[in-house]
């Protein structure tokens, strides 16, 4: 079992025949996941690394069902494409491009709610469940299978952690990057729900940092609802008090978003905190042979 | 981008938000005329910093001269690091009851969200939660009445006040839309008689979302170096401690800062050149970097996208070019490490393949160099 993404999902390229685009098919080709289509406006009829080509997706999907798309798409032009993969049936959706406007990212989540669709990201390296499916942008080598479930707010800092963990003889069940920006379609909510449903995973690593309170939810809903060990590192223990959204923002936070806020909250609920991140692996360890 | 009070106040004008009379002025004399046009005003210094009131940039006349006099006097200020270069010059009004009335993200919910209180004027911050109508709009259908009506209910305005706050919301979700904001936000939102009058504005407008919003004049905010780097494409923010970190990614870069200061040293500042870069991208991080007169440089790389032999011969072409002169410390793994291993062994460039060691080991020359240079 995996989530969100597993050995018999097919997954079509927004945006195939662009630098990026053209290299991660190549890579998630490499990796096994089954790319069967590309989507660039204007491009049809060529093929990039064997993968055909088409102009829009839904003519894309005709020839070749898909469940997935993952979209290189530049960030002026996301949206469009996003509610394009939406509208035509796919069901999980990763963005990687950065810099889509704010606006454009929430109409692309309050349409995929519409059309009960997964938005991974923006801003995010995507998903992988080791072994099976790649649909994202990661480095190949380091997600191997094993019983460990990652969620993050940050891309190579994942890499990171999975390659420790990996180096400590541990591989992964999903890996998930739910994206960088304020607005991404995944929260660590959904994806603990999964992890927790996922009969592969056995302990769950979750990667957050300051900003938002995103993290003090987690940890609300791991007391009430996560009965699987969980493992905590939050970035940016060390950074000066951010730059605020002006007084609107701050009401909404309330004194949230804090590293000792995050902190205090997945402490109080039962999860594993790391300080720094070389003792991730140590803690996961621990967790795992006592589940 | 925060734009100035009286830039927001131009956009309002636009989507007809009340304001009260004013004038912008840039010396004084100038404010001495626009008291004779407008009789008892308030001058408001024109700087992006909150608390001007506290700070003092905010003074009142009853007449042109003491307009002049005030106004000479706050155009001398400097507030937060901020020298006041204008001011907005105003028609001070009677006023029966001062609101507070925003619109921001509320990134949990994936939506815009309305805040409105009663009690505007002083510090939201300060207000407790209980006095504060929050209201989440959908964002495909927007704004609509009913959802003024909703609020104003909440709040307990009622009469022609409702109609006079639901034109005011309506302009203003508008404006959050159509300009990309943010965050626009009016605190006060003066009652005045049956009609509400916007006395400050703040606007956010979404950096993301700049490329399309091109009448929307450019405000500039950041320190030259920070400028400099955002340029480049590079994140950088100047924390002024001893050792210099670039790494790729800012997740990551935060975490080389967390373990810099768990081994006991200061982060001279932030420096994510972000992921995939190429030669000329990283090279000019790390000559960015070497500017700011760092003790210690660190580099923490952990290749996905990007390559470290990449990284490597950039570090390298640098080196040969300028001379590093300061301690350096090189932490690469991942895309390529054999190569630009082999780069940097042959430059003479020891190689960390922990990033907790090379962290330890950057502190450690930190403190030895304290008195700077070799």
């Amino acid at each position: 079992m995996a989530i969100y993404v597993n050995e018999n999902t097919r997954v079509i390229v927004q945006g195939i025949t662009g630098n990026q685009g053209a290299f991660h098919t190549g890579q998630m080709l490499e990796y096994g996941t089954r790319v069967v289509a590309g989507v660039t406006p204007g491009k049809k009829g060529r093929e990039i690394e064997g993968v055909p080509v088409y102009n829009t997706v839904f003519s894309a999907v005709r020839e070749h069902p898909a469940e997935a798309s993952i979209l290189f798409t530049p960030a002026p032009y996301a949206k469009d494409a996003a509610l394009e993969a939406l509208e035509a049936g796919i069901k999980t959706l990763v963005l990687v491009p950065e810099h889509i406007p704010l606006i454009d990212a929430m109409e692309i989540m309050a349409f995929a709610r519409y059309r009960g669709a997964v938005v991974i990201g923006p801003n995010t390296f995507g998903v992988v469940s080791s072994g099976k499916c790649k649909a994202g942008i990661m480095p190949n080598r380091f997600f191997v299978p094993g019983p460990v479930g990652v969620v993050s707010r940050s891309g190579t800092l994942c890499y990171e952690i999975v390659a420790q963990l990996m180096e400590k003889g541990m591989g992964t069940s999903t890996v998930v990057g739910m994206g960088g920006d304020r607005v991404v379609g995944l929260n660590f909510i959904e994806v603990l729900k999964e992890f927790e449903e996922d009969p592969q995973t056995g302990a769950v690593v979750l990667v957050g940092e300051i900003g938002g309170s995103a993290e003090e939810e987690a940890a609300a809903f791991i007391k009430e609802n996560v009965t699987k060990p969980v493992v905590a590192y939050i970035a940016g223990k060390s950074a000066p008090s951010g730059k605020r959204m002006g007084h609107a923002g701050a009401i909404i936070e309330r004194g949230r978003g804090s590293f000792a806020s995050k902190e205090e909250a997945l402490r109080e609920c039962g999860a594993q905190v790391a300080d720094l991140p070389p003792r991730i692996p140590g803690l996961v360890e621990q967790a795992l042979g006592q589940s | 981008m925060k734009l100035y009070e009286y830039m927001g106040k131009e956009l309002f004008d636009g989507y007809r938000v009340p304001l009260p009379g004013g004038r912008v002025v840039q010396e004084a004399h100038e404010a001495a005329r626009a008291a004779e046009e407008l009789g008892g005003v308030v001058l408001k210094a024109q700087v992006l910093t909150g608390k001007r009131g506290k700070a003092g940039a905010i003074s009142f006349a009853d007449n042109p001269s003491q307009a002049e006099e005030e106004a000479s006097r706050l155009l001398q200020m400097e507030v937060g690091g901020e020298k006041v270069e204008r001011l907005l010059v105003e028609e001070k009004l009677p006023l029966e009851r001062e609101l507070y009335l925003a619109i921001t993200v509320e990134a949990e919910a994936r939506q815009p969200v309305v805040l409105a209180s009663l009690y505007g004027g002083m510090d939201i911050e300060e207000v407790p939660e209980e006095h504060i109508v929050k209201y989440p709009v959908e964002v495909l259908t927007g704004y609509s009445p009913y959802i003024a009506r909703e609020i104003g209910d909440r709040l307990g305005l009622e009469g022609k006040v409702v109609r006079s706050f639901a034109a005011v919301l309506e302009s203003l979700y508008r404006l959050f839309r159509e300009k990309d904001a943010e965050l626009v936000e009016i605190n006060p939102l003066a009652l005045s008689g049956e009609e509400f009058l916007a006395l400050d504005s703040k606007v956010v407008i979404d950096d993301d979302a700049l490329y399309r919003q091109k009448e929307i004049p450019r405000v500039e905010e950041k320190t030259s170096l920070e400028k400099k780097a955002q340029e480049m494409g590079l994140a950088y923010v100047d924390l002024g401690g001893d050792v210099a970190v670039m790494a790729n990614g800012a997740g990551i870069t935060m975490a080389t800062l967390d373990l810099v200061q768990h081994f006991g040293g200061t982060p001279a500042n932030f420096l994510d050149f972000g992921g995939g870069a190429g030669e000329e991208k990283t090279s000019g991080a790390l000559e960015l970097l070497l500017g700011t007169d760092p003790r210690v440089i660190l580099i923490n790389i952990f290749g996905g996208i990007t390559r470290c032999d990449v990284v490597a011969r950039a570090f390298v072409s640098v080196k040969e070019k300028q001379g590093i002169s300061i301690p350096f410390f090189f932490r690469l793994v991942g895309t390529n490490e054999a190569e630009g291993r082999r780069v940097l062994h042959d430059a003479g460039v020891e190689v960390f393949q922990s990033m907790e060691e090379a962290v330890q080991r950057a502190v450690e020359a930190s403190k030895n160099n304290a008195g700077g240079g070799f």
